[in-house]
Order: structure tokens, then sequence, then C-alpha cells
């Protein structure tokens, strides 16, 4: 069954938490990665592989550069999982 | 006609370590002068503060016979013991004639077997692993591996995501038979392996050509790929990574060896980062790293220590060593 919005949200926001140290609570949909988490290229890497783990979508290297609001993620998540 | 084999030894062993640096210490901050980048950003994404770049007139020869140098002398054997050498490295002076050869007449070894190796990153652990089986199989008694890199040569110093990353260097071992069966192998079985569909990640195309690697692709891949490698050769040596004392994995950035070193369960475990002075000097920087941390005391005798090469190709291998 497909994630909802939330749970999405949610999820990633573990997943900063983890990989870059960024409280989940500021994780929120309107936030950009690099200007307002300070999250590099190589952290976006790392978002991406831990989001395949918990969402079970690929997020391919090639779509990362177009990935830059949390919403952009959430998105991308559940477009894939409507395709998959 | 029945033909008769070589005899080998029982297993194989690392005896001594030697290690050599160029003296040019190049600064982040002489980098961010003529390029676009600082201090800050370059230790936040890759690790580095300071490299070593090789002098105009040093050659790969020179840096590479410095370390074996110093590994046959503290293995206390004689150029003669030595009946094998080979140099990994993927940055050679020119396709022939090959670095080896040059290197053990440089350093008084007659007519020993001689040659090259290139698996990039992973080259100082094919190497190790091509001389394990040579002391085992009876085609060399005892090995100097020596893992070399003059990468400025190959680094376009006006391209910060490469300029900021690789160095020059060379690491040894002497590699001789396990004399004493109950002392059990000094180096243990390879776990090894290659991807060519991931060739164009890290690659100098053309002799006109500088180093150029995708590194969200290589991160990616080094970060998921290369910790099962790891495991799996523990397991092949029957060493739990519990029991490891050090990791030391090829020095490619600290963000990916602190990654993989997260992910392969040996909290325990000292784990390489000369890369913060070294830079990221391919298959020299496992040797290296591993000869200052003995060199420093930071691992004793007999000390399990697992060794993890990773790059382009991409090829990889890992092996567990015991530290004489």
């Amino acid at each position: 069954m497909a994630l909802t919005e939330p749970e999405i949200l949610a999820g990633l926001g573990e997943i900063v938490d983890e990989v870059a140290g960024v409280p989940a609570d500021q994780v929120t949909p309107e936030k950009n990665f690099v200007d307002d988490l300070d999250i590099d290229s190589l952290s976006m890497v790392e978002i991406a592989v831990a989001a395949q783990d918990k969402f079970g979508v690929e997020i391919p290297d090639d779509q990362l550069k177009n990935l830059k609001t949390v919403q952009d993620v959430v998105n991308y998540v559940r477009s894939a999982e409507v395709s998959a | 006609m029945l033909m008769r084999l070589a005899e080998g030894a029982a297993g194989a062993r690392i005896l001594a370590f030697g290690g050599y640096q160029p003296a040019r210490v190049v600064t982040n901050d002489e980098l961010a002068a003529t390029l676009d980048t600082t201090d800050e950003w370059i230790r936040s994404r890759v690790g580095i503060a300071s490299r070593r770049i090789a002098g105009p007139d040093e050659s790969l020869a020179d840096m590479a016979t410095a370390a074996g140098g110093k590994a046959l002398a503290a293995s206390g054997l004689s150029p003669a013991d030595i009946d094998l050498v080979i140099v990994a490295t993927c940055t050679p002076e020119a396709p022939i004639p090959n670095t080896a050869a040059t290197v053990a007449t440089r350093l008084g070894i007659a007519a020993p077997g001689a040659y090259d190796l290139n698996a990039a990153c992973a080259g100082f652990c094919y190497a190790l692993s091509a001389a394990s089986d040579a002391v085992r199989a009876g085609s060399a008694r005892n090995v100097l591996v020596i893992g070399a890199e003059k990468l400025s040569q190959w680094v376009d110093w006006t391209d910060r995501s490469t300029a900021i990353i690789f160095a020059d260097g060379a690491g040894a071992v002497v590699v001789g038979p396990v004399t004493d069966p109950d002392e059990g192998p000094g180096i243990g079985p390879v776990v090894w392996g290659s991807d060519g569909s991931m060739a164009d990640k890290i690659a100098i195309k053309d002799r006109d050509s500088f180093l150029a690697q995708e590194g969200q692709a290589v991160f990616r891949w080094a970060t998921t790929a290369m910790h099962p490698v790891a495991r799996r050769a523990c397991e092949r040596a029957g060493v739990h990574p519990t029991d490891l004392a050090a990791f030391v994995p090829h020095q490619a950035n600290l963000r990916i060896v602190e990654a993989i070193a997260r992910k392969i369960g040996a909290p325990q475990a000292l784990v390489a980062n000369d890369i913060v002075t070294a830079g990221n000097t391919s298959s020299a920087s496992i040797p290296l790293a591993l000869s200052k941390m003995i060199e420093r005391g930071e691992v004793g005798s007999g000390a399990a220590v697992l060794l993890l090469g990773f790059g382009a190709g991409v090829c990889y291998a890992g092996q567990v060593i015991t530290v004489p």
C-alpha cells in the first residue's frame, strides 16, 4: 500500500536526522536541502540510499539535482510508488 | 612425461612495511588561492587538510624505490632474498618499461621477476594477493610489493572536484613464507571483483585527458557495495569483525572511509584516516596508512587488520592480514 504524504515526510525527517544530524522537526516541505538544511551533494546520495531502503523507491544520481526541496523528494517518492 | 610442480609455502605473511611521501606539502589554503574553494569546504567534503605532491624531478620510480627500500631494510632481508617485485600503480611514467624492473635494479635486487599491476585504488590489495599466491605456490620465496602513484601529473589543477583530492606517495611491504606452521597465515584469503559497466565513473580517457570522476556515483557505489566485500573478507579469513584491531580501507574520501567503517560491525577497530594529511594516493594509500599506524605503535604485532581497496575499473579487493 502506498504511503501517505505525512508518512513519507516523517520517514524523510528520520533519514535526514540520521544522515546529516538535522533534527527531524526541521525537515518541513518547503525547506531547501542545500540552502536551508546545509546538506551537500554527498549527503544527498546518502539520503537517496536510505530512502531506497525505507520506501523501496530508487532515486538515481541523475535525479538528485532535480530534488531541491523536501517536498520535491516527497513528490518523487509518491509518484514512483504510484507508477511501481 | 610427468612434470614436477614447485614446492610452495604453507602460508604467506607480511614481514615488514615502508612508506614514502614527497616533501612538498600542499595545504587547502594554497589550493583555495587559485580555485573556487575554501579550507572548510574541502575538509567537510573529503576530509583532507593537506596533501603531498611530488617535486618536478621526482619520478614514480623514485617514490617506489624509497618506500620499497624502507620495507626491505625493515624486513632484515638482503636484496638477494627477493625474487619477485610487484608495483601496483595506475600512473606509470610510460607504458614501457615497467616500473618494477627499474625499482628492483635501483634497490640492488638482481634479476627478480618484476611486473606492474593496475587495479587503480584496489591495486595494493590485488598485488598483496598475487604475492601471497606466488609464495604459497612456490613461484617466489620473498616478494617486494609496492603501491606507488604520481597522480599529480594527471590532475587538472583548475578542476576543484579532483584537485582537492588526489596526491602522490608510495607504500610497500615485504611478503615472505610462514615458517612456523603454528602461527597460521599472515595474509588471509582475498575477496575481489570488478564491474566494467562502471568504467566511465572514474577515468583518464586518453593521454590528453585529466583524471575525472563522477563523485556522487562513486560515493554511492563505495558506501553501499564495499562493506559486504569487507565482511566477506573477514568471513573467509575466519576472523570476526569484532576481533579486528584496525580497518585500513583505501583513503578515497574520509566520508567514504567513515561510512564503510560504520557498516562493517567493528566498532572497536581503529579506522585509518591518513587521508587527512596524505590525500588520496590510490594504490599507495593502504600501505602508506598502515606503515604509519605501525610506526606510531597504534597496532601491535599479531593484530588482525582488515584491508579494503576499491576504485577505478571499478575494481575492489579486501583481505585480513596479521601485523608482523
